[in-house]
């Protein structure tokens, strides 16, 4: 495989990772952060929406810290027996998945809001467990948020840079990503090179976004006309 | 040992609003639970379905479903509940719907079926819609009989009709109505409708502020001149009577019931031997110390005053009448009362003026 391919294999491996890590985690966060009144629910939402607000470098800075060799975490995996994780593939995987956690969180949260509290009292009356109803009623009725939010996260994945940077560097293969590439492109004048990456990922996101905007428009159209 | 019947000692709270009642209701037919809104009826049927957290003790027919250690979630109690307003899954089609709780029942529970239900409630012709593309009225008979095929041991109803106009609710009585002659299982029916009560309910739990006021058999409760709805315009009695004979001269028909017999219009043309419901408004019974034949009422039986209380509005007075075993309600002026010479246990003669048969 030529550089530029492992490159942009290697983005999309860890744009689909994290999207799939978070889609699984960011569910019951969102899910709880939707239907909860509990005291914690203010700040667990200030936590999740931090990523948005903080810049990438002081974020991996933290991150860097935590799982290095002195960090607590970094001390958890050396422990048992993982070695430590900047600089790895896996590492990216966790800084990625706490840098996009708010794309994944705040549409489903939003989505999960909507859904009528009425339909899942039904559903309990027609015998679903709390477990049956979330899979029977809330996700095909939370479909479109779904689908924002693993579009938003993996495109954002995608883009990420400043903490790809501090805490996974640019070892080709293992942690160069696109937005690093064409960073390394630039800084070395090879313009072309960084066009056709940049060329390439400007055409995706448009085309990955356009397609979400037209999917969301027939979903909603569909809910209301039919 | 089982007990049969439905035994509830309930109580809930939120802000301002405080629910107590101690309820022994019958195992079978139809109870409606009747009161304005806020009067805690549909509070009430929620803490039953487990929807509404309460404290105290429910069994249903032998089975507890909540006492002091133990209250068993929504999902595990066998109950049906059907809603207010439109509750079909948007998601899913008419057929969709149908089988979602019919698939989460055990096979060894069911003894309700698919072919049944779309039969009962008439909807072969549209099971592969959309929710969204059916009229209200059919909306309601798919979520009845979407809840039916849970196979329940109790069947709660939320003011099912309150949410459709005329036409659907006229379109949908007659389907309940063969539900309560076709279903083995006891029906809590919410309502503040007197007209749907007088027509589907056996037995009747007047409610007010949280509390029960009234209860009993509709036709002994509803006939208490000291219950809270007789005090009103509307306040009449149910009937229960056969239809002996019809008279196409005159168009009326003559229904017998436990104390004597009533002519009514022939409008609906009963058949003679069906069972009917009639209803008899207060104030269309009037009182007469003996028998006038030279007038337009047709309808004059021979009955003793049983009970006289004064209403709220000043000036009118309540009377309980009975004939044969049968009590009706008359509602005169105190003035009328007081020159009569009316008390209890008199021998008088009651004119009826007009007789519906409930629909």
């Amino acid at each position: 495989m030529s550089p530029e391919w492992q490159t942009v294999w290697l983005t999309l491996k860890l744009a689909g990772i994290t999207t799939t890590v978070l889609m699984v985690i960011g569910t019951p966060i969102a899910w709880w952060l939707a239907r909860s009144s509990h005291w914690l629910k203010q700040p667990v939402a200030a936590i999740v929406a931090l990523p948005l607000v903080l810049p990438p470098t002081v974020l991996g800075f933290y991150l860097l810290l935590l799982m290095g060799p002195e960090g607590i975490v970094g001390t958890l995996t050396q422990t048992l027996g993982l070695g430590t994780l900047p600089f790895t593939f896996a590492g990216l995987v966790v800084a990625s998945v706490i840098y996009s956690l708010p794309f994944t969180v705040q549409p489903l949260q939003n989505v999960f809001a909507t859904v009528n509290e009425r339909m899942l009292e039904v559903a309990a009356t027609l015998r679903a467990s709390p477990l049956d109803r979330f899979f029977s009623v809330v996700i095909p009725l939370a479909r479109p948020g779904f689908l924002t939010a693993a579009v938003l996260t993996f495109a954002h994945t995608l883009g990420e840079f400043g903490v790809v940077l501090m805490i996974g560097g640019n070892i080709p293969g293992e942690t160069r990503v696109l937005s690093v590439a064409i960073y390394d492109h630039v800084e070395t004048l090879e313009y072309g090179k960084a066009h056709l990456l940049a060329g390439g990922m400007l055409v995706f996101s448009f085309i990955v976004l356009l397609a979400l905007y037209l999917i969301n428009g027939r979903l909603n159209n569909g809910n209301l006309k039919s | 040992m089982k007990v049969p019947g439905i035994h509830a000692r309930l109580s809930t709270g939120f802000e301002r609003f405080q629910l107590d009642v101690a309820l022994e209701l019958p195992g079978d037919g139809v109870t409606a639970l009747f009161g304005h809104s806020g009067c805690g009826k549909t509070t009430l049927l929620r803490c039953i379905a487990g929807l509404q957290p309460c404290t105290g003790r429910l069994s249903v027919n032998g089975n507890v479903w909540q006492d002091d250690d133990t209250s068993l979630p929504v999902h595990k109690r066998p109950l049906a509940y059907v809603f207010q307003e439109t509750s079909l899954f948007p998601h899913l089609s008419v057929n969709g719907n149908l089988n979602y709780g019919y698939r989460r029942t055990p096979m060894a529970q069911r003894r309700i079926h698919p072919s049944q239900v779309i039969d009962w409630l008439g909807l072969s012709h549209f099971m592969d819609r959309r929710p969204e593309r059916l009229s209200g009225g059919e909306r309601q008979r798919v979520a009845i009989a979407r809840a039916l095929l849970t196979s329940p041991r109790l069947l709660l109803m939320d003011e099912p009709l309150s949410a459709l106009d005329q036409t659907s609710k006229r379109e949908i009585l007659p389907y309940l109505e063969n539900l309560r002659d076709t279903l083995d299982i006891p029906i809590i029916y919410v309502s503040h409708s007197a007209a749907e009560v007088a027509r589907l309910a056996d037995y009747i739990v007047m409610m007010d502020q949280g509390r029960v006021v009234a209860e009993g058999g509709i036709q002994e409760t509803l006939a208490r001149p000291d219950q809270p709805f007789a005090l009103e315009e509307g306040a009449a009695v149910i009937v229960p009577a056969v239809i002996r004979e019809r008279d196409p001269q005159w168009h009326l028909c003559r229904a017998e019931f436990d104390g004597g017999s009533l002519w009514l219009r022939d409008d609906r043309q009963p058949e003679p031997g069906s069972r009917v419901r009639l209803q008899i408004l207060a104030r269309d019974v009037s009182i007469a110390l003996a028998a006038n034949h030279n007038q337009s009422i047709q309808n004059l039986l021979p009955a003793r005053v049983m009970d006289m209380a004064a209403e709220q509005r000043p000036g009118m007075t309540t009377v309980r009448l009975q004939a044969g075993q049968t009590s009706f309600l008359s509602r005169i002026t105190s003035r009328s009362a007081h020159q009569l010479g009316l008390g209890c246990g008199m021998d008088v003669c009651m004119q009826i003026k007009s007789v519906a048969i409930v629909e």
